[in-house]
């Protein structure tokens, strides 16, 4: 059925985002803006790629990607948070290096093929006529971003560390003031950004496209963070949002298969468009814009003693 | 152990001057252990990468023709990042410019006059500043974030170019090569000293672009209201500046010149449209804004270390067989490094090692 496959792609696409910008938000969340999204992501893919190759285990390449995505982002941590470094401008390091690092480690890489990651069919459901296909019989990472969904909203709005975790990014100073670690929350936060950031480059090398591309991250690091501008730095609408753009970015791909007359560049400049016009959207009503924002982000906190 | 900060009084004079020099010998450190992991000797690698591409005079004339637009970008950067926008789209916005300025010599292909040339700089930086007017109009009209705007733009514009050189601008006797007609020699910038190497006059207009807004951060009122709107928005509305004046101002004057940039490039090195025009001049240009410390006239000096970085990783890679991507990894230590060494400027960083004065601290308060 082409519909069913063109969802199952719809799918695909949309994991990387959902998991990268689910990362974000909590980073954000925290009060730190981390614009080093697409260089974590990065180095995520191509340390993924680089373990399920030695290792031969795809699983094994997933880990790698996640924890070279949590130690990447600890640079950013360490320059902003310990050093109070400007933010945007440390995002914007990470990215340059990040897209640097990967080039050179992957250069032996390139047209090798890959390890893709399997599909897990979840007995039972997977059965089911087009649902059970389409949401049980999907690679581990797939449930992982559902599963962060979940438990990351859950986190944020129903626990007590979650509670803390947005009262630091609302005010850091009051935070402080009452005795909650602020800058060792703000580094878990930056390593779950990492982590998860490291993670939705993994499911870019090992299942999205299974071999290693230089930039293959084509801007999608950019992406989730209008996604969380987007997503209003709630995770269900982030969810929401990650489908829409996913659907855009295939959407695109098959009107360019199908060839409805548009060249292919305008086509694929649909998802960059796409998200410039859903940030007007969001943004221009100013006050629940103001209201929405974590009031402390990318603002630089030095305890005073 | 940890790390503790004490705020200066007043910015410290002297790690201002220090600190970028702290972060380039940071780097060059760093990359001679990267080299030695790499396998090579690392003192002949650094000496191949930054020492090599400055002995003979043809070299210079490189080093200049990629300095030129990395300082001309920057130092429109710089006004955008003292006054608070965060422009990091230069890279389209030097795309857009060199499609604009191509205009005429591709379309008008058989139009010889002194004029072109001009006509051309000028188209150019008006295609870029209106390239960077998008994100202004959305920042000020829709309160859209720059960032995410002017970056997205970036892809646009690329493809865009993609698309005219496949396409509509392909030239019809290239053999269905992506590339446009050659300009014709009315069209090309000439070289400044054509005796002795290929430096165009793009870097004149970076070191004049340099100069031009020194004098205007230091003597003018406009430089007056974009370190005080960058530093507090609030303070310059109670002087009655416009914050929305003044990102109408940065953008549009940083994208002019990098859309000077582009045409600049465009018309003096390459001499046609092609799909890829720039080695990633707009966002090496973030790392020479911020290792210039945002000062025009540093940036020149920092355009020209970033430049180095792009001619040592063009001749390592013949002479002692690393792969040109070391550039990347170069650029991206040397930002890190000086984000770090910068805090020395606002701060005294002491590393405290023992606990017993932890302890001190905590009874005696």
């Amino acid at each position: 059925m082409i519909i069913e496959a063109i969802l199952l792609t719809v799918i695909t696409a949309s994991t990387p985002l959902v998991i990268a910008a689910l990362g974000e938000l909590v980073t954000e969340r925290s009060g730190v803006l981390n614009l080093g999204v697409e260089g974590m992501m990065i180095i995520g893919a191509v340390c993924a790629f680089a373990a399920a190759q030695a290792s031969g285990s795809p699983f094994i390449g997933v880990l790698a990607g996640v924890a070279a995505g949590a130690a990447f982002s600890l640079l950013f941590g360490f320059l902003t948070l310990t050093l109070v470094a400007n933010q945007v401008a440390t995002g914007l390091a990470l990215t340059i290096l990040g897209l640097g690092v990967s080039g050179m480690v992957g250069e032996s890489l390139v047209g090798v093929p890959g390890v893709k990651l399997a599909p897990i069919a979840i007995p039972v459901l997977a059965d089911i006529p087009i649902v059970g296909p389409l949401f049980f019989k999907q690679d581990i990472i797939f449930y992982l971003s559902i599963a962060l969904v979940v438990g990351v909203n859950w986190f944020l709005f129903k626990s007590r560390a979650g509670l803390k975790l947005r009262a630091i990014g609302d005010s850091h100073g009051s935070a402080h003031t009452l005795g909650l670690p602020v800058i060792r929350t703000r580094y878990l936060a930056v390593m779950f950004g990492g982590a998860c950031a490291g993670l939705a480059g993994a499911q870019l090398s090992l299942v999205y496209t299974p071999q290693w591309v230089e930039n293959m991250s084509a801007g999608r690091g950019w992406i989730a963070l209008a996604l969380v501008v987007f997503a209003a730095w709630r995770p269900w609408r982030l969810l929401a949002g990650g489908y829409l753009f996913g659907a855009v970015t295939i959407g695109q791909l098959h009107a360019q298969a199908f060839g409805i007359g548009l060249p292919s560049q305008f086509l694929s400049a649909l998802p960059y468009a796409a998200t410039i016009v859903v940030l007007i959207i969001i943004s221009h009503n100013r006050r629940t814009t103001l209201i929405n924002t974590p009031a402390s982000l990318g603002k630089p906190f030095v305890p005073d003693r | 152990m940890r790390i503790e900060l004490e705020r200066r009084p007043r910015q410290s004079a002297l790690f201002a001057i220090v600190s970028p020099l702290l972060a380039l010998a940071l780097t060059v450190v760093f990359g001679g252990i990267m080299f030695a992991l790499l396998g090579k000797d690392p003192v002949s690698a650094l000496y191949s990468f930054f020492i090599e591409p400055l002995l003979e005079v043809w070299s210079l004339h490189e080093l200049a023709i990629k300095a030129g637009p990395l300082i001309l970008i920057a130092v429109g950067l710089s006004v955008c990042y003292r006054s608070n926008n965060w422009n990091i789209g230069a890279e389209g916005q030097f795309t857009v410019g060199a499609i604009t300025g191509s205009l005429l010599p591709i379309v008008f292909y058989e139009w010889h006059s002194p004029l072109l040339l001009p006509l051309m700089m000028v188209m150019g930086a008006l295609g870029g500043a209106a390239y960077a007017g998008i994100p202004a109009l959305l920042k000020t009209r829709f309160n859209t974030n720059e960032i995410l705007t002017s970056l997205m733009l970036v892809y646009i514009a690329q493809l865009f170019l993609d698309w005219l050189v496949r396409g509509a601008w392909r030239d019809p006797g290239g053999y269905n090569f992506p590339q446009s007609r050659s300009f014709v020699s009315e069209a090309v910038l000439p070289e400044i000293l054509s005796s002795s190497g290929r430096a165009h006059w793009g870097f004149a207009f970076a070191l004049i672009a340099a100069v031009a807004v020194w004098l205007m951060m230091r003597y003018t009122l406009k430089g007056f209201q974009i370190v005080v709107l960058g530093q507090s928005e609030r303070a310059g509305r109670f002087a009655g500046f416009s914050s929305r004046g003044m990102v109408w101002f940065s953008m549009l004057f940083s994208g002019a010149l990098a859309g000077l940039a582009g045409i600049s490039e465009v018309s003096g090195s390459i001499g046609h449209l092609q799909p890829s025009i720039s080695p990633g001049y707009g966002f090496t240009a973030i790392i020479v804004a911020f290792l210039g410390r945002l000062n025009p006239l540093g940036i020149v000096a920092a355009g020209l270390v970033l430049a180095l970085t792009y001619l040592g990783g063009e001749g390592a890679q013949l002479s002692i067989g690393v792969s040109d991507k070391v550039t990347r990894v170069f650029q991206g230590l040397l930002l890190f490094f000086v984000l770090s060494c910068d805090t020395l400027i606002l701060y005294k960083v002491r590393i405290v090692f023992d606990r017993g004065r932890k302890l001190a601290g905590r009874s005696a308060s």
